[in-house]
């Protein structure tokens, strides 16, 4: 026999033993804990074209489908923390949210201080949208609240501001390094985006207590985990990194993806 | 022009290959298609294990736009529930239901270290549960997949691949009924050019399985979803392009176990070196194309 037949014969066995470590599927487990680099690569070069890919196709304008009130069959499914535990929060909420208010800082012409009567009194938009959870499952309901561009334009945005950064009332985490508060953040095309509101209604009523009273995000191109409930603070800011772990969200910081739109 | 002169040809180091006890090796794969098919096999490989994951974040299939969480459009439930003899895993399709237990619903190594989760540890990436290392995995594979997908079509179509290889001929359809009798017997012939059966398969996946689950998985991104809301309309609603991407997911892998089953059946040294290294013996009473 040839030395080529025997070549062949190797790259063939070479094959098969290649094929048998994947049997088992705890194989790339340390390849892909968090921060780890080939973790990092895969997120990084992936998220990063689905990104740019959707922003080419769909731009600033392109809108979310929205749907008819005969679409609404059940309430709206809450996910994540549906009563936050926090002591201040608690007295907000059994005062009606009357003290509330919702702080518009940062990269701003003039920092803007508003309660729920000032947001109620801006122009409202309502839509029908279906709320994509991450976790798989989808949930149409009526969203009613103030276009976050609204409110970006009152507070005049400045040029160095690229993220909207929102702060929230409710702690999801207790760890030995302190307890740790929700937040998000969105781009400016998203923030500006006509579909992205201030959410203070819900199918025709307040918005509930589970679903992010008195005030949560809509953005209605991204999954749940970016629409941050029971808002706090908007800050405009140039860079994520000094917040949190530096990923620019709460779930981001374990290892989500911080562009949702797939 | 002679097969073999088209073969020397077609062999980038010019080697000539003496014909082994009286058989003949042909170049039947090029380079082209053997990273190709590599690519895929890995890349389908990570997306079946990381969906399984992504799957496991909420093991229910439903029709239409929403999740009934209030109302049942659900066709498919994996779950795990507490009985008088200790927790039991279930799979519910179309309403009846399945006790699962080690395997869907409820698994692990030992008794002891049962968990309820939809699939088992050893069919997802990562083994333990990790929703976005999923996403992130599956994801990049599913770029890697569609890349090479529109790369492979454009260069099938301009080299003639598509063409010559694998467009199904009148005389392959004529073939068909004696050719799935040969494949029912375990009766191969080895030869240059795929049988019908392959044709078939092969076209079937990669201009039928693989752009559905492309299309139903674009039909989940609600980013995409604003460029095209069609699309999940088309497929009938978002919950229902997810669950066609589970089906279309079941139908590949029934494929891969065919696939794979005709490859040890036919002579997977031979099948696996055509696939390795582009040469394939062919049966030597295989008559020579001119």
């Amino acid at each position: 026999m040839s030395a080529k037949i025997t070549r062949r014969g190797l790259l063939s066995a070479g094959a098969v033993s290649a094929a048998a470590p994947l049997a088992g599927c705890d194989a790339f487990d340390g390849w892909l804990r968090n921060d780890h680099a080939v973790r990092n690569f895969l997120e990084g070069s992936a998220n990063g074209l689905s990104y740019r890919v959707q922003r080419l196709l769909t731009g600033g304008t392109g809108l979310a489908q929205e749907f008819t009130e005969a679409d609404i069959r059940q309430p709206m499914r809450p996910n994540g923390v549906t009563q936050p535990p926090d002591a201040d929060y608690k007295a907000l909420a059994a005062a009606g949210f009357a003290d509330w208010r919702l702080e518009i800082t940062g990269l701003v012409d003039k920092s803007l201080s508003l309660s729920l009567a000032d947001l109620r009194a801006m122009p409202a938009k309502t839509q029908i949208t279906r709320h994509d959870c991450v976790e798989g499952w989808s949930c149409i309901a009526k969203w009613t609240g103030v276009p976050l561009a609204h409110v970006l334009d009152l507070a005049g945005v400045r040029d160095e501001a690229r993220f909207v950064l929102f702060r929230c009332m409710d702690t999801i985490e207790r760890s030995l390094s302190g307890e740790v508060r929700y937040y998000e953040s969105v781009d400016l095309v998203d923030a500006r985006h006509p579909q992205t509101i201030l959410a203070y209604g819900m199918n025709d009523a307040d918005l509930p207590v589970e679903n992010g009273a008195p005030l949560r995000l809509r953005v209605e191109r991204q999954l749940g985990y970016k629409m941050a409930k029971y808002l706090r603070s908007i800050e405009l800011v140039s860079d994520l990194a000094p917040f949190g772990d530096g990923k620019g969200g709460y779930w981001e910081d374990r290892g989500y993806e911080w562009y949702a739109g797939i | 022009m002679t097969a073999e002169a088209t073969e020397r040809l077609s062999v980038d180091e010019g080697a000539t290959i003496e014909p082994p006890t009286g058989k003949r090796l042909v170049y039947r794969q090029t380079l082209a298609t053997r990273l190709t098919h590599w690519t895929w096999a890995a890349c389908l490989f990570f997306l079946l294990l990381t969906g399984l994951q992504i799957f496991n974040a909420h093991p229910a299939l439903y029709i239409g736009d929403q999740s009934g969480f209030q109302f049942d459009n659900a066709v498919l439930r994996i779950g795990a529930e507490n009985t008088d003899g200790g927790p039991r895993g279930y799979t519910e399709i179309f309403g009846a239901r399945f006790d699962t237990t080690g395997v869907l619903g409820l698994s692990g190594s030992s008794s002891l270290t049962q968990q309820a989760r939809g699939f088992p540890a050893w069919a997802t990436i990562p083994s333990y549960y990790d929703l976005a290392t999923g996403r992130v995995v599956h994801f990049f594979f599913a770029w890697l997949l569609s890349f090479t997908l529109i790369g492979w079509l454009v260069f099938a179509l301009w080299s003639g691949h598509l063409r010559r290889d694998l467009a199904p001929r009148l005389a392959d359809l004529k073939a068909l009924p004696r050719d799935i009798a040969d494949h029912a017997r375990l009766r191969f012939h080895h030869r240059r050019e795929y049988n019908t059966l392959q044709k078939l398969s092969y076209g079937a996946v990669l201009f039928v399985l693989l752009p559905l689950m492309i299309a139903t998985g674009l039909a989940m991104s609600p980013g995409f979803n604003a460029f095209a809301p069609w699309l999940p309309e088309l497929l009938g609603g978002r919950q229902t392009a997810r669950t066609i991407h589970f089906v279309t997911m079941l139908l590949l892998v029934g494929f891969f176990v065919v696939h794979i089953a005709m490859v040890l059946a036919a002579g997977p040294l031979n099948e696996l070196r055509s696939i390795v290294t582009g040469w394939y013996r062919v049966d030597a009473d295989e008559k020579k194309e001119g």
